[in-house]
């Protein structure tokens, strides 16, 4: 009798936690939707801002986040699958790898804002990029290079021996073997890292804000300095420049990253479901 | 030959990542370190007041340190119960169906920009314990809250690994006694997992310690330390947040100073992590 009490009284707490996890997620999706998909228009989307953002549209903090996101994965993907690959298959766990994994693991709990200090005194200063997409993209390149290589090794763990086995028997060298075999059957695995890869450089702001600065204007080369979509909107929400404005941008924002979320997931259940097949 | 090189060049990117890792280290403690040194290391840490731009600049970042210490237990005391709940939900209780929305749902909760976060914060939660608790509402008690909210991907991602990995022999033995299901989830299932579940837990209190812009748009930003969690603070992160847009000199200095501290705070939580994460791997292996 008590146990089965303490059972329902226990499992009801676990069942509000989950309701309550989920309300908050719908209360924060929604609450911003609402407030903000009103005024979001073309003009809204296309136009430039005005007045610090008060009027006008927000295209160039689209740009910027796009070209920021574009050049941080164009920097990290060939590295961190290059170091997926060797790690699982070119070496033997060994001291070397070790060191490169503690390396990894270190890198993606370091703190946003320690990318945004080391990116403005090595990128901005000492290399003199100053703030631009440039500083800004390799600064984020660094921040988003644990999650490639992590994604990238699991992708490639998942796939069968017996793909490896066939491919040298028929004279494969370990590299043919990889880029014939290993890569293929990897790929959407590797893509979806890719794209949450993208979803962090979208919602970054501490890192992004000292490194490639705060520019509302249309970027002119790799470095010009950017304003990201996420730094456009935490500006318009601390400065208190318009609130309207903030609602609008953070509505663009998190449709983004449900966007860059749902192709993620169906990669993955993609993914599961042809193992499954296997 | 060409395979060789091939090896080469991969080793190079391997490297990557730990090189990186090196010059963010050399980069903010060569920076920070010196005017530590300066100030000195005590003085630096115990002392209570901040004030760069003064006639005779104090450096004193123990407000801070209070502060992050505040927010990010704050945080733990909501982020933890919930986190560890919903991950046994997702491992043990959710219906096929509703465990199939969940795995997206947290991972939208994580991909949801922290800034959306903080500006929840500032507009609806502090308004709301404003009016129902009191205080300026822009408080450690609306960031803590967040926060928890913040970290709860990271705890229920790892400690839902941990509890999946449970051998099922353990479980079937635990059933086997007669235990109810309950009784197999807090008896058998948790202490099993319990490893990694620590590993999710020092995680999550890293990225609280870590988080900027969020906190910079909830807690208020005073530079007294806070004694109840109903009034405002400032943490580590925040300050450098606001006052890098314009710091020069020592002023600059002492930023990157505050950043080795937490640096320092941050590695020293890793470490520990990592070396929770590896001990369920070499158990499950002698299992």
């Amino acid at each position: 009798m008590t146990t089965a009490r303490t059972q329902r009284i226990a499992f009801g707490c676990i069942w509000a936690a989950a309701v309550l996890t989920l309300a908050v997620l719908a209360l924060v999706v929604g609450l911003i939707m609402i407030r903000g998909l009103p005024s979001i228009s073309w003009g809204f989307l296309s136009g430039s801002p005005e007045n610090l953002g008060r009027d006008g549209g927000i295209f160039p903090t689209i740009v910027g986040t796009i070209v920021l996101g574009a050049v941080s994965l164009l920097i990290a993907t060939p590295l961190g699958v290059g170091a997926a690959i060797y790690l699982t298959e070119y070496t033997h766990e060994s001291l070397l790898t070790r060191a490169i994994r503690f390396g990894t693991e270190s890198l993606a709990g370091v703190p946003s804002i320690i990318f945004g200090l080391f990116g403005f005194i090595f990128f901005v200063t000492y290399l003199q990029m100053g703030w631009s997409i440039l500083a800004g993209g390799l600064t984020l390149a660094l921040m988003v290079l644990p999650t490639i290589i992590r994604t990238t090794e699991e992708a490639i763990r998942t796939v069968p021996q017996s793909y490896r086995n066939v491919s040298y028997s028929l004279g494969a060298t370990r590299w043919q073997m990889v880029t014939t075999a290993v890569l293929p059957s990897a790929l959407p695995g590797i893509v979806t890292g890719v794209i949450l890869a993208f979803g962090r450089a979208v919602s970054e702001t501490a890192a992004v804000i000292f490194t490639a600065g705060t520019a509302l204007n249309l970027p002119k080369s790799a470095f010009s300095p950017v304003r990201t979509m996420a730094v456009h909107f935490y500006i318009l929400a601390v400065e208190g420049i318009s609130l309207e404005k903030a609602y609008a941008t953070g509505a663009v924002l998190i449709v983004t990253v449900l966007l860059i979320n749902i192709i993620a997931s169906s990669l993955i259940t993609r993914l599961v479901r042809r193992q499954v097949r296997r | 030959m060409k395979e060789r090189g091939i090896g080469v060049l991969l080793l190079a990117t391997a490297l990557g990542a730990l090189i990186a890792l090196g010059l963010i280290t050399y980069f903010i403690f060569q920076a920070g370190v010196p005017l530590i040194a300066k100030v000195g290391l005590w003085q630096f840490l115990s002392g209570t007041e901040w004030n760069p731009t003064a006639k005779v600049p104090k450096f004193g970042i123990l407000p801070m340190i209070v502060g992050s210490l505040w927010l990010t237990f704050g945080s733990l005391l909501i982020g933890v119960p919930l986190g560890l709940a919903v991950a046994v939900f997702m491992v043990e209780l959710a219906p096929p169906r509703l465990a199939v929305l969940m795995r997206p749902a947290i991972q939208l909760l994580a991909g949801i920009p922290s800034v959306i976060y903080g500006f929840i914060g500032l507009t609806l939660l502090a308004p709301l314990i404003r009016a129902t608790l009191g205080g300026p509402g822009l408080s450690v008690l609306t960031g803590a809250i967040i926060l928890g909210f913040m970290i709860l991907p990271t705890i229920i991602a790892i400690s839902e690994d941990a509890m999946r990995a449970v051998p099922l022999a353990i479980r079937e033995g635990a059933v086997a006694l007669g235990s109810s299901h309950w009784q197999v989830i807090i008896g058998v299932i948790l202490p099993a997992a319990r490893s990694g579940i620590i590993a999710g837990v020092i995680l999550g209190m890293g990225r609280a310690l870590g988080e900027t812009m969020a906190v910079i748009m909830m807690i208020g930003n005073s530079l007294n330390i806070p004694v109840s969690p109903l009034q405002p603070a400032t943490t580590l992160t925040s300050n450098i947040g606001l006052e890098m847009a314009y710091a020069g000199g020592d002023h600059r200095q002492a930023l990157f100073g505050t950043g080795v501290v937490l640096f320092i705070f941050i590695m020293i939580l890793n470490a520990l992590a990592t070396t929770f994460v590896r001990r369920p791997a070499t158990s499950r292996r002698s299992a």
